[in-house]
């Protein structure tokens, strides 16, 4: 929880992680890949505030300590979302399992929340494993990564028939929220990765399940945006929006911000730290902090008061995910109800 | 294919880091100023991509390439290899041409399908099912929306009434970079591009638009151009973060009016 100026803040990091990506977790001949996307994700650190930076070394094998000071201790966080991500072509052990977030997590109850994963090309048996998590994690989200390398397959489409036939058993599992994390490779490699066409599909075809685009849809903002105005059940993952923008390029994230606002709405915007790239307690302080800049270029933008601000670093999320709010911590009666479905429409 | 094997040897003319270009190179650095990102719509040389440019005795155009991250979209790193082959080539004096993407985890198919001339299909044998042009002209579109919205705030700021835009021509927006990019943009996407076609179109069909439409293209116009210029200041930030030498032709972007290329912290 953070307080400032008098207004309190119940923090739910909607998108964290607890990864291994250090060479004792490289497979033997894919090193190149593992060493390069951890590489990736650091170069994504260095946009945030410079005492913030990690060295590689431990950026690609942090503890257990380190993440409970980072997060809950110094980051503010009440509740964190582990989201998981395999890469179990790269990493031996996978880079982000399910497995690993509820080894750790078990030992801190309370202030976790487990979600886990699916690849629709793994089968039934990957159905089975599904099952499994959900029963043993009591996990109420998924994380997809659609870039996902498989046994030769370079991802794949949420609209596949087979990611359908995934959707509607995770719906029937108990899964009420799926976060989309986009990825420079799918098949066919000839189309747009990063288009959310496949989001709106599913979206529409599964009105019942919440689809959180993660870093929304960056970077195809404009894309996701005209979607999620479209479907109310599509919410915005600011991961990377406020981690890579609100330090190093301040105007642009608040023209982004703006731009989220009018289209999306302040009831479906929803704060991620994206831990370990970014540390939490910075974002959350800034975020606090930020204001709409005062200038001619942004001066048709919705500006967002102490109240929007509670909802996008908290209390969506602990909608979306069932997460108990103190009383203290929630909003006035007559400041509205965050995140109702019904109210989505273009904001104007 | 091994990037080591195109160090520079005896016979090369070489462009220095960050500078212009100079002697035989300074032809090829111009052409590669042509060749653009498509999905950042800026060129290679400005974003800091190119770190090696020559022309060897024998006319052999050598080029090396850098992209922000190692997993950047392999499609978008053909295009750009394969658009940088095909300006060199039209270089007066260059006899053939070697471009040589580095540190990239497609690279060695990338580089070979360029070099083989074969096409994409080729170069991803069983990964993609079609050509690029399909690509291209979704992000052309992306950034005539994008041209659209410099231009119109060119001219509102000069003091055009919004609600008559939809009746001016691209010739009535007054000469400016803006102007000239997005016309360049409209015809390379084979919409109507001269002075006297309608100043708002649907990128998709090259109509003008109807007058009740406007509101929300100006709209999507700007949000378009603000996340290919946000995404923009992230992939430069990435590649500062990457490499610490600066690009053969590397300058900041000319887009923004307000001042964010001076804020990279």
């Amino acid at each position: 929880m953070y307080e400032k100026d008098g207004e309190k803040y119940f923090v739910v990091d909607g998108h964290m992680h607890y990864w291994n990506a250090a060479p004792d977790n490289w497979v033997p001949g894919a090193e190149q890949y593992a060493k390069g996307w951890i590489e990736c994700f650091h170069a994504y650190m260095g946009l945030g505030p410079p005492k913030t930076h990690w060295t590689i070394e431990h950026f690609q094998k942090y503890s257990e300590d380190d993440l409970m000071k980072d997060v809950f201790e110094d980051g503010h966080v009440d509740v964190a979302v582990f989201q998981p991500t395999y890469l179990l072509e790269w990493y031996k052990e996978g880079f982000n399992t399910t497995e690993r977030n509820a080894a750790m997590g078990e030992k801190h109850p309370g202030k976790f929340v487990y979600n886990t994963r699916f690849d629709p090309r793994d089968g039934d048996e990957g159905l089975e494993t599904l099952r499994r998590n959900v029963a043993r994690y009591g996990s109420k989200g998924v994380k997809l990564y659609t870039a996902e390398w498989n046994n030769g397959s370079r991802g794949y489409k949420l609209s596949d028939p087979g990611a359908y036939r995934y959707l509607a058993a995770a719906q029937e599992l108990g899964i009420k929220n799926v976060h989309v994390h986009k990825g420079p490779t799918i098949w066919p490699l000839d189309k747009d990765a990063f288009d959310v066409a496949d989001v709106d599909h599913a979206a529409t075809d599964f009105p019942d399940l919440n689809f959180i685009v993660e870093h929304v849809g960056l970077p195809r903002i404009e894309d996701f945006c005209f979607m999620a105005t479209q479907e109310p059940n599509v919410y915005a993952g600011l991961a990377v929006v406020i981690g890579g923008l609100m330090h190093a390029r301040p105007r642009f994230f608040a023209k982004v911000m703006g731009e989220l606002l009018f289209w999306v709405g302040e009831d479906k915007m929803l704060f991620g730290s994206d831990y370990a790239i970014w540390e939490p307690k910075w974002q959350v302080e800034g975020f606090v902090d930020w204001e709409m800049p005062d200038a001619e270029e942004f001066s048709d933008y919705p500006r967002l008061t102490a109240t929007g601000k509670k909802k996008i670093l908290g209390l969506n999320a602990a909608k979306l995910y069932d997460i108990e709010v103190p009383a203290e911590y929630q909003l006035p009666a007559d400041a509205g109800t965050p995140a109702a479905r019904d109210d989505a429409q273009l904001v104007d | 294919m091994t990037a080591a094997t195109a160090g520079p040897a005896t016979g090369l003319q070489l462009a220095g880091p960050g500078g212009s270009g100079s002697g035989a190179a300074a032809p090829l650095l111009a052409a590669l100023a042509t060749v653009r990102d498509p999905e950042l719509d800026e060129p290679i040389t400005d974003l800091g991509f190119v770190t090696a440019c020559a022309l060897t005795a024998a006319g052999v155009a050598e080029v090396r390439l850098r992209l922000p991250t190692y997993f950047c979209a392999p499609n978008f790193a053909y295009l750009m290899v394969a658009d940088a082959y095909d300006a060199l080539m039209a270089v007066p004096g260059v006899r053939s041409a070697r471009v040589v993407l580095e540190d990239h985890f497609a690279a060695e198919a990338i580089n070979g399908g360029v070099a083989a001339q074969a096409g994409f299909v080729h170069a991803f044998d069983g990964e993609a099912v079609g050509e690029l042009h399909g690509l291209r002209a979704d992000f052309l579109r992306k950034a005539v929306l994008a041209g659209t919205d410099r231009v119109c705030r060119e001219l509102l700021a000069g003091g055009a009434d919004r609600a008559r835009l939809h009746a001016l021509t691209l010739g009535d927006a007054p000469p400016s970079p803006a102007r000239d990019r997005l016309a360049q943009r409209r015809a390379e996407l084979g919409v109507p591009a001269g002075d006297d076609a309608p100043l708002l179109i649907d990128p998709a069909t090259g109509a003008a638009l109807d007058p009740d439409a406007v509101p929300l293209h100006l709209r999507r116009a700007r949000l378009t151009r603000i996340s290919i210029e946000s995404n923009g200041s992230i992939c430069r930030g990435m590649l500062r973060h990457r490499y610490d030498t600066a690009g053969l032709g590397e300058s900041p972007p000319v887009t923004c009016h307000h001042g964010d290329e001076g804020e990279d912290r």
